[in-house]
């Protein structure tokens, strides 16, 4: 089996752009907007010069919040990783993308469900309206497939993509499946990550409906629990270079850190569950951790759980919640807690980082970056 | 017999296939419609069509679900196709050995939940988010978080089923039902497990999915004549005909499968992807990723062009993809191409957009067991731009051991896979 190094890092969210300016904020409390959203706070990004990495407005123009946010952090990897130019790597470049679905007219919706109300036939009525009020482009900005889309027309990276779905373990499958690919000599170098916009009121809709969202002031992540528990939504997008440590030292790429496991599961969740599951990821991973990044949400029970597994797998290491510094970020959860990890450890801050991802309803992840 | 490939990795055949279509329930039933030239494609009845430019689809209208949405009914064709799979493959039901990786359609909450939240917020002046965000808050929907989030189905699957480890969720489009094969086969590959399941469904025919395609002007707009409406290839081809449908595969380590004593239905021998990053929605005009696909499948299965015999093509009867699906396969297979079989299934059972790809390797399977190559239906005014053997409208028998089946998306995804009735060993 081959090293696979992480040789490339992306990141923008409520505590800005690049990998430095997250490593400071890891201890610091995250950028928070309570009011555009009230009762529910969110996380959200400080918007970068787009320009800078989507240097087509027309490309800007066909995208949405979520998927320039992955263009834009996907830009920032390429770059980090010295890949940007390189035309011939970027056509053999593997993606893979982890991602939920695109933003809705909100406005539009709004019309639609006022007027079905004393609508005479309310299906004709949606039929017309949506005929006629849709944007057809928007389509193209909801399609799950579509980040990963986006990033080929602006970037270049064509070798093929692929994209996952499925919340926060998708994050965690993505880096799994590129790892692996890797490690078994099925591909060279991968770009993969996650892109997530908090600032919308359709999936402020989905987890409130759930009882997932924390509505009192803002408290970091793991000190929720106690006053009841919840999640608050981060906009940020994370990208990683990933690729064989042969492959990075043919082309001269430093590496970062190097990925040393992926392990994720699916436990049938009742109390304990997380907590074991967690001890078994650990297992696998077999590492001795000195510090580690959570991708914990916050939501009661879990996160204790989460807390309580991480005493007897990592004693002693600090343990710092990613959600502190960029908020929730579902599918871009856990590719951001894998940078975070690689940057402490490419400063000399840590050896060996636990990096983890319990999905706030599903899903158990974790990830282990070492010295390269 | 070897077990493995040219490559020295392990040969992934196939144990179980199951199928839901327009056309029926179960792989048999679809096959024999199919090969037939018997089109699913019809009126749609689920919702009213009233200002609509699109009103027909290959919808399934014979399975019910309850609450009636895109994501039960995907989990439902999911749950059918797999069990049929995994009956056939006489695999453990309960406890598959293996992992599941699933082509899934993005899913969102639709309007009758919506209009429900109003209705529930008490608001009887304009409705705002605001208003939903309140109802939701009352606790009354909270199982719609878990029906309208994006891993639900492939948990309940996997639920179903008892596969092995972290299920995959995976979209690619069009594509995405030869991406699930794909990630089976490189699992297999790797030696990380001796099977997999790998489904493709779609039960997404409501009123704002087949608009936001009516919108980008995809889909056909001859609806009078529902069953002739999909004609890939031919001249007067304008949009495709979205379907619903499901489909699974058993996927085994060949050695494995052998070991227990199972039948092999076929081998996937290769795989080839290619991202294009022209635009969003066309392809590149000179076909090059298309096919680059086809020749990494083709090079991966160590199958040559001209041992192909049967192509299962992605034939979505839209003017554009045809006609480049058509430049790209003659680029390959050059001047056999006149003479090469090439049908599309979608000519019968419409575009199951996340299935298709899942769908059309049982097809192909099916083509290569049976010596049948099912027809291309609608045939009646040939494009001159595609002089090409599409099976015109009434199948016919020919001895298929190597098929080539495409699947290209929005987005530039481009997927092929290489199926073959015996392996190509070392």
């Amino acid at each position: 089996m081959r090293d696979v190094v992480i040789t490339g890092i992306g990141i923008v969210s409520c505590t800005g752009e690049g990998l430095d300016v997250h490593l400071a904020a890891l201890s610091g409390a995250p950028k928070t907007d309570a009011e555009t959203f009230a009762p529910y706070a969110v996380h959200p990004v400080t918007a970068p010069e787009w320009d800078r990495q989507i240097p087509k407005k027309s490309d800007q123009r066909q995208m949405e919040a979520w998927q320039k946010l992955g263009c834009y952090a996907a830009g920032l990897a390429l770059d980090s990783a010295g890949a940007k130019e390189d035309a011939e790597l970027k056509n053999r470049m593997q993606l893979i993308v982890a991602a939920g679905g695109g933003e809705r007219d909100y406005a539009v919706d709004g019309q639609i469900l006022t007027g079905l109300r004393s609508a005479e036939n309310p299906g004709v009525f949606l039929n017309e309206h949506l005929m006629g009020d849709l944007r057809p482009t928007l389509f193209l900005a909801q399609l799950s497939n579509l980040l990963a889309g986006n990033i080929s027309i602006v970037h270049g990276v064509t070798g093929g993509s692929r994209t996952f779905m499925g919340e926060e373990s998708s994050g965690v499958d993505a880096i799994r499946i590129a790892k692996e690919r890797i490690a078994a000599g099925q591909d060279d170098i991968f770009l993969v990550g996650g892109a997530y916009n908090a600032e919308r009121p359709d999936v402020l809709l989905i987890y409130e409906m759930g009882g997932f969202l924390w509505k009192k002031p803002y408290a970091p992540v793991l000190s929720r629990p106690a006053d009841g528990g919840g999640m608050i939504l981060g906009s940020a997008a994370c990208f990683l270079v990933l690729e064989s440590r042969e492959h990075a030292q043919a082309r001269g790429a430093e590496p970062l850190a190097v990925l040393s496991g992926v392990a994720s599961g699916r436990s049938r969740r009742k109390p304990g569950s997380v907590e074991q599951a967690l001890h078994g990821l650990s297992k696998q991973l077999d590492g001795k951790p000195d510090v580690v990044i959570s991708g914990a949400t916050g939501v009661k029970g879990i996160t204790e759980e989460e807390l309580a597994a991480l005493k007897d797998i990592a004693p002693g290491a600090p343990v710092h919640a990613s959600g502190d510094v960029i908020g929730h970020t579902m599918e871009a959860q856990a590719p951001a807690g894998v940078a975070l990890a690689a940057g402490l450890i490419a400063n000399g801050k840590a050896s060996d980082a636990l990096v983890t991802s319990i999905g706030h309803w599903r899903g158990e992840g974790a990830m282990r970056v070492t010295k390269a | 017999m070897a077990l493995r490939d040219k490559q020295g990795r392990p040969l992934v055949a196939v144990t179980g296939m199951g199928v839901v279509t327009s056309l029926g329930q179960g792989k048999d039933a679809t096959w024999a419609a199919l090969t037939a030239g018997k089109s699913g494609i019809h009126r749609i009845n689920r919702f009213p069509t009233d200002g609509l430019r699109t009103t027909i689809a290959g919808t399934i209208d014979f399975i019910d679900v309850e609450p009636f949405c895109a994501p039960m009914l995907s989990e439902r064709l999911a749950m059918l196709a797999a069990e049929e799979a995994i009956g056939q493959s006489g695999l453990a039901s309960s406890e598959f050995p293996g992992a599941l990786f699933i082509a899934v359609p993005p899913v969102e909450m639709e309007w009758p939940q919506r209009e429900a939240l109003a209705k529930a917020s008490g608001q009887t002046g304009e409705i705002t988010y605001k208003d939903l965000l309140k109802a939701a808050a009352t606790g009354e929907f909270k199982k719609w978080h878990d029906l309208f989030i994006f891993g639900t189905v492939a948990d309940r699957v996997a639920d179903r089923f008892g596969t092995k480890g972290s299920p995959i969720s995976l979209s690619t489009a069009c594509s995405s039902g030869a991406t699930a094969i794909q990630l089976g086969v490189e699992a297999i590959r790797r030696g990380e497990t001796d099977a997999a399941l790998c489904i493709g469904t779609d039960g997404s025919v409501n009123p704002e999915s087949l608009i936001r395609f009516s919108l980008l002007s995809a889909l056909s707009t001859q609806n009078e004549n529902p069953e002739g409406a999909s004609k890939p290839f031919s001249k007067n081809r304008d949009g495709f005909v979205m379907g619903e449908g499901g489909a699974a595969l058993v996927l085994e380590n060949a050695e494995a499968a052998m070991a227990r004593g199972a039948t092999i239905l076929g081998y996937v021998l290769g795989c080839g992807e290619k991202g294009d990053n022209f635009h969003r929605t066309r392809s590149s005009p000179d076909g090059s990723p298309a096919i680059a696909a086809i020749r990494q499948a083709l090079d991966d299965a160590g199958v040559a062009p001209d041992e192909i015999d049967y192509i299962n093509a992605h034939g979505t009867s839209t003017p554009e993809n045809d006609k480049m699906e058509a430049m790209s396969c003659t680029a390959v297979f050059g001047e056999r191409m006149a003479s090469l079989p090439i049908s599309s299934n979608k000519s019968m059972i419409g575009h199951t957009l996340t299935a298709a790809g899942a769908v059309e390797a049982v097809m192909s399977l099916l083509t290569i067991a049976t010596g049948r190559i099912p027809p291309t239906i609608n045939y009646q005014v040939p494009d001159p731009a595609i002089p090409l053997d599409v099976v015109p409208n009434v199948a016919r028998d020919g001895n298929v051991k190597y098929v080539l089946s495409n699947s290209f998306g929005f987005g530039g995804q481009n997927t092929c896979l290489v199926f073959g009735a015996e392996p190509k060993g070392a």
